[in-house]
């Protein structure tokens, strides 16, 4: 691989229209349940209702045909009666015990819905309620052990220098706790799938999904069939946002297990209720900092100790720990680090991927604590980060020696500058005392690393395929699947670069196990950076077989590839390139120790937020938002744009909207109608701008986008709520209730 | 047409085409514009009248067509997203969304689609506070909304254009 130094691109950096816009503008995309298959039944699930104990008896009562459906439970799983994932321990369904509310226990299909619903009033599972934990705090006080011996998931350890040394030196010590809530991914689109499934044909699954090869592999080991029996198939996703990376899985089994059995295509698909109270969300989290400066403002020591709550199973939380860690002590060049985090076992349903992946939680604490450190020093927020920025050459808490231009610096002026926040901070000094409506300005500084942690990536060794169709078009077959982000729209352009031909000769295939090779899943900012340079080189093997046969020449044009492109498949049947990935050179990471290269590269970003306070009602607004980034090279200015404006949105839901109401482990407000999202009257301008500067490794020079703007929304607003009034807040949700008691009123 | 007992007799025009319906008085519109007409672009997103994902004209009048029982659409003109475009032609809102990011995910799409078209009728020229309430019954996961009131501003100067 080599620095891209092309200057020539058609596409890149264009604003190229969706490729598949024209369908959804018109209501003819097709999403799961869009589609129905002759004689197909509707699936159901049958839920604990308690928390923690042992299944007695499952029992059908009522005026229900039960001998019309299709029953299934856990003696019915041909295979094995887990969610292959990473350690394997959730069940498909709940055969004796029951770790959660609303865990899986019998599946039921009927033609009719309507009766189903009946139906599953009527299935009472009897049971003997065992004691649960339901707050990380109860877990890592073990007052129940709940899962393994110790209630711990995962550990990691981060230790860089040694900060026992230093707290004597330190002129300043500063101690505090932060916390974040559960926050729901709520894609409006709920899960759903449709299975049809036999002993001939094997299991194909049609669903809304982030990560179709996930969905297979779990497949494979719950139906005990080889990998050419399991079939899997994307529909248009109408958003994902991390909800649709593992619990796919789930859902596309039971239906299959419903297909399975009855022998008739079978479709489950929740409604708001069911999935909001059933299916993942983000990790709550608590961090506690200790941190040592000089009187100068030097970071001397960072201490950090990180805590997610995974629920009841493991499922993605070692990984989603990971990111956390990595990301817990941010963009600061600090010489003696540690960072201790758990993930740990609480009686909720697991939680799960979110956009961000444990670091809006890690960032947000980190933020918080900058904010404090500088405010104990005598400095202001700003100057205190550019005493510390990590710069190139030096190195992060991974000791990663950064090996890119880095301009934290400059991303901060910038970003003070479009919002005058110096000016405004002297405005507001003046007129909040006597304002019940106060003003404040704040900002967060971070950094979020692109593509799967340390080795992650050689584990995966992607695929992405092209291949060539006699009329010179060209078809990318990769498992990326587009979920709003734009990945046919990208592909094709860095396609279309890449050979100098229009963008409207590629055609990113729909995702099918059957037909794609497997890229790799649809998370960790990596569709663009690593599966789109996996998608240059594909085609530019397309190119390489031509020219090397002797049917194109250098400089050729639309006709002359197109013309290549037939004779080549006249004279030797299919035209196909795949390119496997091939990590950058000099990247070492070391996986006991958690040090090195954490990843390939990072996104670089300062976001700032002015925010009003109404000291009567107690309610904080955002009323200005400004999002200064540096993403390498930008492939589609209206598409990348569109990211970070929808992530700062949901940063704005996890600060001052989102709050999930638990109830002995159960989700109490799982309806839109009281967890509240923002509305378009709620958000304030969000005004997105990047610098860019090419990443050597990356399509056309591109980064990493996708999880970046979920990071600094909720330190940002919280710092700007403390420039209004005075008070340093620590936790998030901050709904009006819990403001007013911070301030003293209550 | 078999006789279901408990359904009526339904006569309304849906995209300007006369239907006669079967269906149980209390069944949801939703329901039988997606399974029975099968105009899927009307999409559930919460079945309780919060996202606006299933938004259709009824006489003119933008609803949730997910609260909307079947029994209240006697005799009504039923506009569904599938009748927004014309024959050969996109209305400028759906040009728009393409055009300038409106659309992501697609999902909340015709609903918003729905809701900038029945804005622009009542108000060809709103202004920002009016996009902001014209749509505010209408969530949208992915954009952040910024881009859509883009597209809807764009909307209004190619009408003007045009």
């Amino acid at each position: 691989m080599s620095v891209n130094t092309k200057t020539d691109n058609q596409f890149v950096g264009k604003s190229v229209p969706r490729k598949e816009g024209r369908k959804k503008v018109t209501g003819q995309a097709l999403y799961v349940d869009d589609l129905a298959f002759p004689g197909m039944l509707h699936g159901a699930t049958v839920r604990s209702t308690i928390a923690r104990g042992r299944i007695k008896n499952i029992l059908f009562e009522g005026e229900i045909p039960w001998d019309e459906f299709t029953i299934v439970t856990a003696t019915d799983i041909p295979g094995e009666n887990y969610v292959a994932l990473i350690l394997n321990d959730q069940p498909y369904l709940a055969g004796e015990l029951i770790n959660h509310p609303q865990e899986p226990i019998v599946l039921l299909a009927h033609p009719d819905k309507y009766l189903l619903q009946e139906a599953l009033r009527n299935v009472r599972i009897e049971t003997e309620e065992w004691p649960a934990i339901f707050s990380l705090e109860d877990s890592l006080a073990r007052k129940q052990i709940v899962w393994g011996d110790d209630n711990v998931f995962k550990s990691f350890l981060v230790d860089k220098g040694n900060v026992d040394d230093v707290w004597a030196l330190a002129d300043h010590i500063v101690e505090a706790e932060y916390h974040t809530g559960a926050q729901e991914q709520l894609y409006i689109e709920n899960n759903g799938v449709i299975a049809i499934a036999n002993p001939d044909q094997g299991v194909m699954v049609w669903g809304s999904m982030q990560c179709p090869y996930y969905v297979h592999k779990a497949l494979v080991k719950l139906f005990a069939l080889p990998e050419d029996k399991i079939r899997v198939i994307q529909t248009e996703t109408g958003g994902g946002f991390g909800g649709k990376e593992e619990y796919p899985s789930l859902i596309a089994g039971h239906a299959g297990l419903l297909a399975w059995k009855s022998g008739r295509p079978v479709k489950i698909i929740y409604d708001r209720a069911e999935d909001m109270v059933a299916t993942t969300k983000r990790h709550p989290s608590s961090t506690r900092h200790k941190t040592a400066v000089t009187k100068d403002g030097k970071l001397l020591a960072m201490e950090i100790i990180f805590v997610i709550d995974g629920g009841a199973y493991c499922t993605l939380s070692p990984v989603v720990l990971s990111r956390g860690t990595i990301h817990a002590a941010g963009p600061y060049s600090c010489p003696n680090v540690r960072i201790r985090s758990q993930a740990v076992a609480t009686n909720v349903p697991p939680h799960g991927a979110f956009r961000g992946f444990g670091a809006p939680q890690s960032i947000f604490a980190l933020e918080r604590q900058m904010d404090k450190v500088a405010h104990a020093v005598g400095l202001t927020p700003e100057e205190f980060r550019r005493r510390n920025f990590v710069r190139e050459g030096q190195t992060t808490a991974t000791s990663q020696v950064i090996r890119e231009k880095v301009e934290m610096e400059a991303l901060l002026d910038r970003a003070l500058d479009l919002t005058d926040y110096h000016a405004k901070k002297e405005r507001f000094a003046a007129d909040n005392p006597a304002a019940r409506v106060k003003k404040g300005i704040g900002f967060a500084s971070f950094m979020h690393g692109a593509g799967f942690t340390g080795s992650g990536e050689v584990y995966l060794a992607s695929v992405v395929g092209a291949e060539a169709t006699a009329e010179g078009r060209v078809k990318i077959l990769a498992a990326s699947t587009e979920i709003g982000q734009g990945t046919n729209t990208i592909f094709a352009q860095i396609a279309a670069d890449a050979l100098g031909l229009d963008h409207q000769l590629f055609e990113v295939t729909q995702p099918d196990t059957a037909n794609v090779p497997n890229s790799g899943p649809t998370v960790a900012s990596r569709t663009c950076m690593v599966v789109g340079k996996l998608v240059e080189s594909a085609v530019l093997g397309l190119k390489q077989a031509l020219i090397a046969s002797g049917y194109l020449k250098e400089g050729y044009t639309r006709s002359e590839f197109q013309r290549a492109c037939y004779e080549y498949i006249k004279a030797h049947g299919p035209l196909k390139s795949y390119s496997k990935y091939q990590p950058p050179p000099n990247v070492f990471w070391d996986d006991q120790k958690y040090q090195g290269d954490a990843y390939g590269t990072y996104a670089w970003a300062v976001y700032v937020a002015e925010v009003t306070v109404d000291m009567l009602t107690y309610e904080a607004h955002v009323q200005d938002f400004v999002a200064v980034q540096e993403v390498g090279k930008v492939i589609n200015p209206v598409l990348a744009a569109g990211q970070i404006e929808g992530g700062v949105a949901q940063g704005i839901g996890f600060t001052l909207f989102e709050n999930v109401v638990w109830a002995n482990g159960r989700m109490a407000n799982n309806q839109m109608t009281n967890y509240i999202i923002p509305t378009p009257a709620d958000i304030p301008p969000i005004r997105v701008y990047f610098e860019e500067n090419p990443y050597s490794y990356g399509p056309a020079g591109a980064k990493g986008i996708g999880e970046l703007p979920m990071d600094g929304a909720a330190p940002a607003i919280l710092s700007a709520i403390e420039n209004a009034t005075g008070v340093s807040i620590s936790h998030v949700p901050l709904m009006p209730e819990s403001l007013m008691e911070e301030l003293g009123v209550a | 047409m078999s006789e279901t007992p408990g359904k009526i007799h339904l006569h309304c025009i849906v995209n300007e085409e006369p239907r006669t319906l079967q269906a149980f008085p209390m069944e949801r519109l939703l329901d039988v514009l997606r399974e029975k007409l099968q105009l899927t672009g009307s999409k559930e997103g919460c079945g309780e009248g919060e996202c606006g994902a299933c938004a259709v004209f009824i006489n003119g009048r933008i609803v949730n067509s997910c609260l909307v029982p079947m029994a209240q659409v006697e005799g009504a003109s039923i506009k569904t997203i599938e009748g927004v475009a014309g024959a050969d032609q996109l209305h400028a809102v759906q040009q728009a969304f393409i055009e300038y990011g409106g659309a992501q995910c697609g999902i909340c799409t015709p609903g918003m689609v729905m809701a900038a078209v029945d804005l622009l009728e009542r108000n060809p020229n709103p202004t920002e506070s009016d996009i902001r309430t014209g749509l505010a019954g209408n969530l949208c996961r992915c954009t952040g909304y910024t881009k859509i009131f883009d597209s809807i501003v764009r909307a209004c100067s190619k009408q003007v254009d045009a």
